[in-house]
Formats: structure tokens, sequence, C-alpha cells
């Protein structure tokens, strides 16, 4: 298993280097740099050259390549053109903002999406089915930014129930305030995340219950319920510890427009504010951030597959 | 010699029997919908609010005449959706706000088609080292968060209809290609490309003749839940304000506009919004309408 990991290591450390190479290069094609940000018109070409050189801009492509990726290493992404503040510093208070938002939406839709799932497909046709389908493909075509929206109109403007801005109240940082504050982005991030895993969770069921192996068991007299969590689970169970694995991205951009509506100070605001301001480094590292908990995602759903499945870690199949 | 070689090529194509297939595959494909009543339902108002769209320009509503006396009104019979903030037709408004969301729709989903065509079949014609390589890309590129990556590629390029197409097609064809590429390589090993290839014909030949018309099925079927996402993708970028720019408008922008007027007029919220959701659920019944068409196993009960 060691070696298994391992190996899927090794294939991942240059894939983050290739990503990190492009996106390097991006910040270096874009139109203006920090050092445009840092001087203005007036400065004679002496002083721009003398901060150029200070931050070390005057090198060749490839030292400041190796300058800018040490700093990543040690969780230093650089300033902020706009702001001029520290992209760590923004990015420590905000992505926790942002898990504490995601992480239990994603968990509970997941829940809910495997019990559905199941549910809908293995009484596939029946009326159970019927409404747990139409709903996820209803759901499907809901945009999450409307469901906000929807839900803003009647919880905040219509009864009044709860607040629709923001993570807290200013002057009140209590639980119970926090909590109202949480309940509407909370609300359509599960209601987000949940059709598309339902839709995988019910269709692979099917698939499972049209095997072979339900109808031997079901020719050897085994109870319906036997089949199904003995059997027809376990098979379903893996690929979805896969798809979990391949979530992890979302911690830092799953709500991107969840929380740019609702203004929760995560991720997502911080994101949208760079991108309309040109803010290059702050885009770069947001895209650099996710794209490595892209590939430490895939390696984890390769982990939590291999423990589900003895075939894979002893190489007889992909 | 060019002409022996195209007869040979034909004759590998086996013809009897082959229409019929078709047509019991089509019949299939309209007992399912027939039997579907959301289906009916939905691609009846796709139809109409589509129709609608087409003819909007032909109404004697101009959508941009603004009557700040009567700005943000309910529905009356001169204006039937009421009115927006600068006091112009909603209705007229949302049929224009239409036209973008389905053109972009429908141009990205091309573009996607042709790039995610192009890749599939090459993946799966020429297979080793290229395969590997353009499927590693479809891997990456399909695990990234599309948001971001979208979104940080609009930076570099000028604001406008064109950028949005090429942005959302350009990052949308992988599921496409995965599914033109296993086609590919099911054909492929058939007796009659084989005997195409042996005859001396050529790849493009092969792809353009036998390949592309054997994955028809899927990629149509592919295609109307590659419109439905594209529209997805368009509103939720013009409702975050890096998509379609004033003064056109789209679903989506239309959304973002209102949502400062939502307390005064929600009707202003509400239609666009369900109009999204009527067009994309609508898109995508018909998807799995074709997919019966495409894949028997679905009609047999074997898929879902």
């Amino acid at each position: 298993m060691a070696k298994y990991i391992a190996r899927r290591l090794l294939i991942a450390i240059p894939l983050l280097l290739v990503i990190t190479i492009i996106v390097f290069l991006l910040i270096h094609a874009a139109p203006y740099d920090a050092i445009d940000a840092m001087t203005n018109p007036k400065m004679s070409q002496e002083t721009i050259d003398a901060i150029r050189a200070r931050y070390g801009y005057d090198k060749p492509v490839w030292v400041q390549y190796f300058a800018w990726l040490g700093g990543i290493l040690q969780g230093n992404f650089g300033y902020s053109i706009v702001s001029k503040t520290s992209i760590s510093e923004q990015l420590a208070v905000r992505i926790p903002n942002t898990i504490l938002l995601v992480l239990p939406s994603y968990l509970v839709a997941y829940v809910l999406a495997i019990v559905l799932g199941l549910v809908a497909g293995s009484h596939r046709g029946g009326k159970a089915d019927h409404v747990i389908d139409g709903i996820a493909s209803v759901l499907i075509a809901v945009p999450s930014f409307w469901l906000a929206m929807l839900l803003i109109f009647v919880f905040g403007y219509l009864l009044r129930w709860l607040p629709i801005v923001g993570m807290q109240t200013v002057g009140d940082g209590s639980f119970v305030d926090v909590l109202r504050h949480y309940i509407l982005p909370f609300v359509t991030l599960t209601i987000a995340f949940l059709p598309d895993n339902l839709r995988y969770v019910r269709s692979s069921t099917i698939t499972q219950i049209t095997q072979d192996y339900v109808v031997v068991q079901q020719a050897f007299g085994a109870k319906r319920s036997e089949i199904m969590f003995r059997h027809v689970c376990r098979n379903v169970l893996g690929p979805i510890l896969t798809r979990l694995g391949m979530a992890l991205p979302m911690l830092v951009t799953g709500a991107i427009i969840t929380e740019t509506i609702f203004s929760w100070p995560g991720v997502g605001p911080y994101f949208m504010t760079a991108i309309k301001g040109m803010d290059y480094p702050v885009i770069m590292s947001i895209l650099i951030l996710s794209s490595a908990l892209v590939i430490l995602g895939n390696l984890l759903a390769d982990v939590l597959n291999a423990l589900a499945d003895p075939r894979i870690r002893q190489g007889v199949i992909a | 010699m060019a002409a022996a070689q195209m007869t040979a090529a034909q004759a590998g194509v086996p013809k009897a029997g082959k229409p019929k297939r078709q047509w019991t595959r089509a019949s299939a494909a309209w007992s399912a919908f027939k039997h579907d009543k959301s289906a009916i339902v939905s691609i009846t108002m796709l139809v109409i609010i589509v129709i609608a769209c087409l003819i909007a320009p032909l109404l004697p509503i101009d959508p941009n005449a603004t009557d700040v006396a009567h700005r943000l009104a309910g529905p009356s019979a001169q204006h039937i959706f009421g009115t927006d903030q600068l006091g112009r037709d909603y209705f007229v408004r949302t049929l224009y706000g239409g036209r973008v969301s389905l053109l972009v729709g429908l141009l990205a989903m091309l573009t996607s088609l042709v790039i995610g065509i192009v890749v599939g079949t090459v993946a799966g014609l020429v297979g080793g080292f290229v395969d590997g390589l353009l499927m590693r890309i479809v891997d990456i590129l399909s695990s990234v968060p599309w948001l971001v990556l979208v979104t940080v590629v609009s930076v570099f390029l000028k604001p406008g209809l064109t950028s949005i197409i090429l942005v959302i097609g350009l990052f949308s064809w992988m599921e496409i290609a995965r599914l033109v590429r296993t086609e590919t390589q099911a054909i492929k090993g058939r007796d009659f490309v084989q005997y195409a290839q042996l005859c001396g014909v050529s790849r493009t030949k092969v792809i353009m003749r036998h390949v592309i018309p054997s994955a028809l099925p899927t990629i149509i079927t592919a295609s109307t839940t590659s419109l439905a996402s594209a529209i997805m993708t368009e509103s939720s970028l013009s409702f975050l304000g890096v998509g379609v720019q004033q003064p056109m408008s789209s679903w989506g922008s239309m959304l973002q506009d209102s949502q400062a007027y939502m307390q005064n007029d929600i009707l202003m919220a509400i239609i666009p919004g369900l109009l999204i959701v009527i067009v994309i659920f609508a898109f995508n019944k018909l998807g799995n309408v074709m997919r019966v068409f495409a894949d028997p196993q679905v009609m047999s009960g074997e898929r879902d």
C-alpha cells in the first residue's frame, strides 16, 4: 500500500511543477505587472528601475520563477496589486471561512445523495423513484445563484427571519448570530451539491441491480435487504468514495457564487474582486491552490479506491 | 483508381438492414418521449420559448425604449411582464435576453463539439502516446473547478460575446472527447474500417466517412447536455458580472440587475430564472430521450 501511494506521489509532483510553470508564465505574460502597480508615470526611469531591481524583476525569467516558487513553498504567495496586502494573510483568514461553509454542506448533501440515491435506484420506476429522480432533475436545472436569490427574497425580505449579508452582525459575534447568517448559504450550497451525486448513486445502483450476481442471489433465496446491504451497497459506495476525494478542491473554490451573493467573507468574494480588478497575483494564487488540491484530491481518490478495492492495489486492474 | 477506392470503401459499409435499425431506434426514442409527461411539457415549452425569442425583433415593441414614469411597474395589458428599473418593457427584454443566452449556448456548444470530436477521434484512432497525453489533458481540465478556469482565461481576453463563447467552449469539450474516443476505439476494430484502411483510404476520409457517422447518435445526445450546461455557465458568468456586458443582456445579467430591485419587483428576478430552469431542464430531457436512440442498452433497461 505504501509503495502504491509513493508511486502516485511521484507522478503528482512533476504535474504540480508543470502547473506552477504555466501559472508563472501566465502572470509573466499579463499586460501589466506588480511593478506597474507600485510605480506611477511621474517617477523617473531610474526610480522605476531601482524598484524593479529591489523586487528582483530585472533578473532572468527562470531566476524569477525559482524565487517565486520558493516563496510559494514557504507559504508566501506575494502581494495583491490592487490592495497591496499579503495574499497569504488574506487566504489564511478566508479559507477557514469557506471550509466552514463548504464542508458541512457537502457532507450533508453527500449523505443525503447516498441515501436517496439508493432508495430511488433500488425501487426503479416506483413512486419513490419518480419523486426523487424528478426533484433531482429539476434541481440540476436550477442555477445556484437563482436559488439563493429566491431564498433571500422569501426569508430575508418577505418573512424577515434571517439576515442575508455577511457572516455576523457588526458588534455581535455570538454563536447564535453566526448561525443565523449561516443558514441561507448553507441551504443553498447543500441543494447545489445534492443532485449531481444523487443521480450518480441512483444510476450506479440501477446498474448494479441488473447485474448477474443479484439474480444469482435472488435465485438462492437471499432476502432483498441482504442483497442490498451486503452486495449492492458495497459496489455502489466504492466509486462514490472516489468522488469524495475529487471534491477536495471544493474546500477552496466550491462556493464562489454562493459566497459572492451572501457576501460571506470566504475565498469567493476575494476571487471575484480580484478578477474584476485584474489582480493577477491573487487570481494565480487561487488557481495554484485549487490545482494543487485537484491533484491531491485525485491522489486521495486513488488511495481511497485502492483501500476499497484490493484488485487495484495488487495491480490486477488499473 | 480513386473511384475504385471509393466504391471499395462504400462496399465495406453494411448497407442492408441499417435503415430499418435506425427506424426502430427512432420509434423507441419516440415512445420514450410519449410516455414521459415532463419531457412532453418541457420540450413543448422549450419550442415555444425558442420561437418567441427568434421572432422577437418582429414585435412592435422597442426593447430599449425607456419610460421612467412607469418604472418597475407590475404586469399590465400594455406590458405583460411589467417594466424594469428604466421603464423598459420586460417581456421584450426577456426575449432579447433569451436570444443572447441561447446564441451563446449554441455557439459554445458547437465550439466544444468541434474540439471534442477532433480530440476524441485522434486519441481513439492514433492511440499510444498521443492518446495517453490527450487523455491526461482531459483529466486535468475536467478536474480543475470550471469557474476558476473560465474566469482566469476571460481575464486575458477582451470582453465581448466572442470571448464568452470561446471561453465556455474551450473548457467544456472534455466529456464529448471521452465519449467520441470510446466510440472511435470500438469502430476502429470493425471489419469495414479495417478494410477501408487496407484499401489505402486516407485517415481523414475514414474519420469523415466511417468514424463520425457511427459516433453521431452519441455526439447528438452529448450535444444537448452540453448545450444545457453552456447556458448554465453563461448565466452564472453573466450573473457574476464577468459574462455578457452592457448594453447587451442575457438572462444571467438580467438576474444580476434584478438583485437591486428584488424588494420592489420580484417578477424581474423570477422570470429570467424560471426561463433558465425550463430551458436547461428541457435540453436535459431531450438528451435523455435521445440516449434511447443512441444507446440501445438504455431501452432494454440495462442502463439508465
